[in-house]
This record gives C-alpha cells, structure tokens and sequence, in this order.
C-alpha cells in the first residue's frame, strides 16, 4: 500500500504532516511507540526541507510517500526539487557543545539516526528523493 | 500548536505547555522560559500533563538553558510526561542532563 501527501514549505504544515503518518500508519499492526518515533524521525527530516532547503516558502513543494507492505520494513520517501542535504554526511555535535553553544540544531538529525534503520538518497529527472526504512515489529 | 499557560505556587513558576511543540511553536517555549527567568524567578516547574508531542526544537529550547540556569542557580524540573514524550528525551539522552520526574509533588521536592 502506497500512502502520498504534497504539502507546502511552511513549518505550519507539521502538524498536517504528523497526521498524515499516524493516520497512514494506524491500523496496520505496528506498535504505538514505534509510530510516534516514525512521527518524530520525520518530523525532523521535513523541517530540515522545509527551513534549509526551501527556506521556509510556502509555494515550494515537496511530496511524502509512505510504502507499507506485510512483514516488510517500512519505506518513506520525500521527493523535492531542493538542496541536497545528506544527513549521513553530517557529524552531529556532541550533546556537551549543544549545550555549551546553546545551539537548537543538530538534535534533530541525531533523533533521525536513532530511529530509522537506513537513510539514502537518490537523484531521478531533476528531483531529489530520500528515501527512510525503518524495521518494525507487526503484531 | 501549542498554548503555554504559566501559574506561580508559593514562589515557584509552573509551565504549562498545551499541545505540540514543533519547529513552529518552540518559539513560544522559549519566549516563555525567558520572561520567567527575567521575572526573576529561580525555581522553575515545567508540568507536561497536556505536553502531546515534542520535536527536537523543542528539546534544544530546555537544552539551551541548561549552561544559564548552572551559572545563575536557577532549578528546571519537568514532569507529568506521557510515553511517547518521555521516550523522545530518553532517545537523546537528555533524561541525564535535565531533571525529570514523574509527579508535580517529587518535582517540588527537587526545587525547594
């Protein structure tokens, strides 16, 4: 089953974009906790498109894709036409500089890490797709 | 969305987010944290009973203060967090750098 929501670049719609996970997610066997860290996981990976690489213009689009298949991992997709930002790239600062830096990035790429099993990326006819799998337990 | 409510008890100020705190709303958070601060309050209670959802944005606001609220002596005690919040903070680690407990009486304890 294939679930697919376009949304605007607006931190505004974060909240839309939470609900279109839980409610693609529920009903499919997968444990309340592990939706809400799948929430979360992307959450983070959508307000680093929208602020970074769209800077947070409301006309720019960009498109979630949610593949879900019995038994097998689960498959997000976010197809945009921006900057790449490759998150396996990054070296997120220890939690002692956050802190020392009073700096309110660098978490969110640390909860993506934690939570999802493989982040890739790919370019196919001028767009970007990150693509996320998570490995989750059915009951 | 989230609403932030503020109630002072016997020289304490309680936080009281309502809702989801996100990229969008941490602002508010912050603000928050800051006017308490500058009101000059010093012990400083953050009641997540009707705290839905957290993001990272959220997280780096009550991470940012830490430093501050060491060198000034100012005490943050969260508490009341449902599972999934409570899990977000574990996920980072955070549960070791910032105090949380699961009652608003233990919180009070922990700021006296």
């Amino acid at each position: 089953m294939k679930y697919s929501y376009k949304v605007g670049c607006s931190t505004e719609n974060l909240r839309g974009i939470r609900d279109f996970i839980r409610g693609s997610l529920k009903n499919h066997g997968v444990a309340e906790l592990d939706i809400s860290e799948m929430v979360l996981a992307m959450d983070e990976m959508c307000s680093n498109l929208i602020i970074h690489a769209h800077h947070c213009n409301p006309d720019e689009l960009f498109e979630l894709h949610i593949l879900l298949e019995p038994r097998k991992p689960i498959v997000f997709e976010i197809v945009d036409d921006g900057t790449v930002f490759d998150i396996n790239q990054f070296h997120e600062p220890d939690l002692g500089n956050i802190i020392h830096q009073k700096r309110k990035g660098g978490l969110g790429i640390r909860l993506v890490k934690s939570i999802m099993d493989k982040v890739e990326y790919e370019q196919a006819s001028g767009m970007n797709i990150c693509r996320l799998t998570k490995n989750v337990q059915y009951r | 969305m989230v609403q932030i409510k503020r109630l002072q008890e016997d020289g304490t100020d309680i936080i009281v987010p309502i809702g989801e705190i996100d990229a969008s709303s941490s602002i508010e958070l912050d603000l928050t944290i800051a006017k308490s601060v500058g009101e000059g309050y010093t012990r400083l209670l953050v009641d997540c009973n009707a705290l839905e959802y957290i993001s990272s944005a959220g997280l780096g606001v009550f991470m940012s203060y830490i430093e501050e609220f060491n060198d000034k002596n100012i005490k943050m005690v969260l508490y009341g967090m449902n599972e999934k919040v409570a899990n977000t903070f574990e996920i980072l680690g955070l549960s070791e750098l910032l105090i949380i407990v699961p009652t608003k009486e233990e919180a009070k304890q922990k700021v006296a």
